[in-house]
């Protein structure tokens, strides 16, 4: 038989395919790809070590710009390791735990309503894309509302929330729970039936779980291998062992089976925000611990000690005893995961942060090569990655 | 099982190796000889069913001798209980035996460790920077690269 000559060719960092800044060699036999290189590292701006130099509470932001379609996610999983830290995972008050759930899960749908219309537009299903936009955008004034920023949340505390729900939001956010399965239903009668949509994402991208593991890919893309495994249910935080709701598993292992399982997550969402409402009850919304909390302005301005613990938790800031905590949370992406060592002073002496996504996208060499230059785009969707989070 | 019998299954099966054994907010640390990291990661990785490897990350303890720590962080599906193996790093000899022969995600949080802290991992299939660029000098995680960048005026905004 007959040999061609391969040939390399560059897509990105500039391609509106590859969601950010995310550079891929490819070598390509005709319209085969033979070998798949990713290039990363363009958003670097190097978040570790600028959290070596803050104090804990003043690296809460940078946790934001880490996967910025799921910020409220980034802040749960930093402040959850900063609280495990300093022993007070036990203290947090029935409340707060109630509203990280809800916003955790608002922020799910939020990232994989992202993930839909994005991987859609790259297949060429444009309407998709309106369509989950219009819903996004009611997250967004949910976001703006509850902590007054539409991307960069920064809402949580170490230690509870930095704010009170706003008043009434509870009843527009269960009219949006109950609104989103049939909007759910409105882009799979787009999208589940269409030929074009099944051919192209049919028997694409296939990894075993085995695979997956090897790879140590996580979140939906692992459980779409059929392997059951979700930190929620396995290893909870923030109360989530008090909820009912299913992990949702598919053994398919294609781009098939990780479009149904989100779908169906985002169901599962719903449910658990449901709950959450049913669950929220008034109360304190930050942990008794005023060496830690920040103090309230009536307190700050009113009494002797709240003004002397706000300007030592402003000036120098707490200092948990010297150890090492590594805290692991279910992104909408996979597990995200702060590893934070302790030296006894008021800044971490080193942080270090698990993508879901830079692991991610490790696989996906495995899953486009020997596949058409097409379904690179297609794989590039379904592993839904945040380039934020990537580069850090 | 439980941690504690891991550590002791450790203990048993590598004697010597084994360096240290902490536990702190109920998670165990075992600092164990770089020279057996692949084993003591494949017996935990076939033997005692830590199959997932979360994270891995170096360390640096500027000012102490061993001055790196490779941090392992792994995980059981099974149990759901997450063990942590860490390897001390002489500063003379950055070097230590990969274990992306264990795991293949090891490839890339190595390849991380290499860019950022400057500790080379032997036997590794690709090893390349891949955060910063490949003519870049210097790996900004260690303690004695400063914050603003080399050849920089310190930012003294907080200080002053």
């Amino acid at each position: 038989m007959a040999t061609t000559e391969t040939m390399t060719i560059n897509m990105g960092p500039q391609h509106p395919s590859t969601h950010g800044v995310l550079r891929l060699v490819l070598e390509l036999d005709g319209e085969v790809v033979k070998k798949a290189v990713p290039h990363i590292g363009f958003l670097h701006r190097g978040i570790e070590k600028l959290s070596e130099h803050r104090t804990y509470h003043q690296i809460l932001p940078l946790t934001d710009r880490l996967d910025y379609l799921a910020p409220m996610h980034n802040n749960l999983g930093y402040v959850l390791a900063v609280e495990k830290l300093l022993g007070l995972t036990d203290e947090i008050p029935e409340r707060a735990q109630v509203v990280r759930v809800l916003l955790a899960e608002l922020t799910r749908i939020k990232s994989h309503l992202v993930w839909l219309a994005c991987h859609a537009l790259d297949i060429g299903a444009m309407t998709i894309f309106i369509y989950c936009f219009r819903e996004r955008e009611e997250i967004m004034d949910f976001y703006e509302r509850i902590s007054g920023a539409r991307m960069t949340s920064n809402y949580f505390r170490v230690g509870g929330l930095s704010a009170d729900l706003p008043d009434g939001i509870e009843k527009d956010l269960r009219k949006f729970a109950d609104d989103i399965p049939g909007h759910l239903e409105t882009y799979e009668g787009l999208l589940t039936g269409n030929k074009i949509w099944q051919k192209r994402i049919q028997n694409v991208g296939v990894l075993s779980g085995k695979d997956a593991i090897d790879l140590g890919v996580t979140g939906p893309c692992l459980r779409a291998s059929g392997v059951d495994w979700d930190l929620r249910r396995d290893d909870p935080y923030s109360g989530y062992e008090n909820y009912d709701f299913k992990v949702i598993v598919d053994d398919g292992c294609d781009t098939w089976a990780r479009y149904t399982c989100r779908l169906d997550e985002m169901r599962e969402s719903c449910k658990i925000i449901h709950q959450a409402l049913d669950k929220l009850k008034p109360g304190p919304i930050l942990a008794d611990a005023p060496k830690i909390v920040l103090p309230s302005k009536q307190d700050t301005v009113n009494t002797i000690e709240g003004l002397i613990h706000h300007f030592k938790i402003v000036s120098e800031g707490f200092k948990p005893e010297e150890g090492e905590v590594y805290v692991g949370v279910e992104n909408p992406k996979g597990e995200v995961g702060f590893y934070l060592i302790s030296d006894g002073s008021p800044r971490p002496y080193r942080m270090k942060i698990r993508p879901a996504s830079f692991v991610n996208l490790q696989a996906l060499p495995k899953m486009c090569e020997g596949s058409m230059i097409a379904d690179v785009v297609a794989v590039i969707g379904t592993l839904d990655i945040v380039l934020g989070e990537i580069d850090r | 099982m439980s941690l504690q019998a891991v550590v002791d299954k450790l203990k048993a099966k590598f004697g010597d190796t084994v360096l240290n054994e902490k536990e702190f907010r109920g998670e165990v640390t075992v600092v164990v000889k770089k020279e057996e990291i692949v084993a003591v990661c494949t017996f935990l990785k076939d033997e005692l069913g830590f199959s997932f490897l979360t994270d891995l990350c170096g360390v640096d303890y500027l000012g102490t001798a061993p001055r790196f720590m490779v941090v392992y962080q792994l995980y059981n599906i099974g149990t759901h209980q997450r063990f942590r193996v860490k390897a001390p790093v002489e500063e003379g000899d950055a070097c230590i035996d990969t274990v992306s022969g264990v795991w293949s995600t090891a490839n890339w949080h190595e390849r991380e460790c290499y860019d950022l802290m400057g500790i080379s991992f032997n036997n590794h299939p690709d090893l390349r920077r891949i955060l910063l660029p490949d003519d870049w000098e210097g790996h900004p995680l260690r303690k004695d690269y400063p914050v603003q960048g080399p050849d920089r005026e310190p930012y003294q905004g907080r200080l002053r």
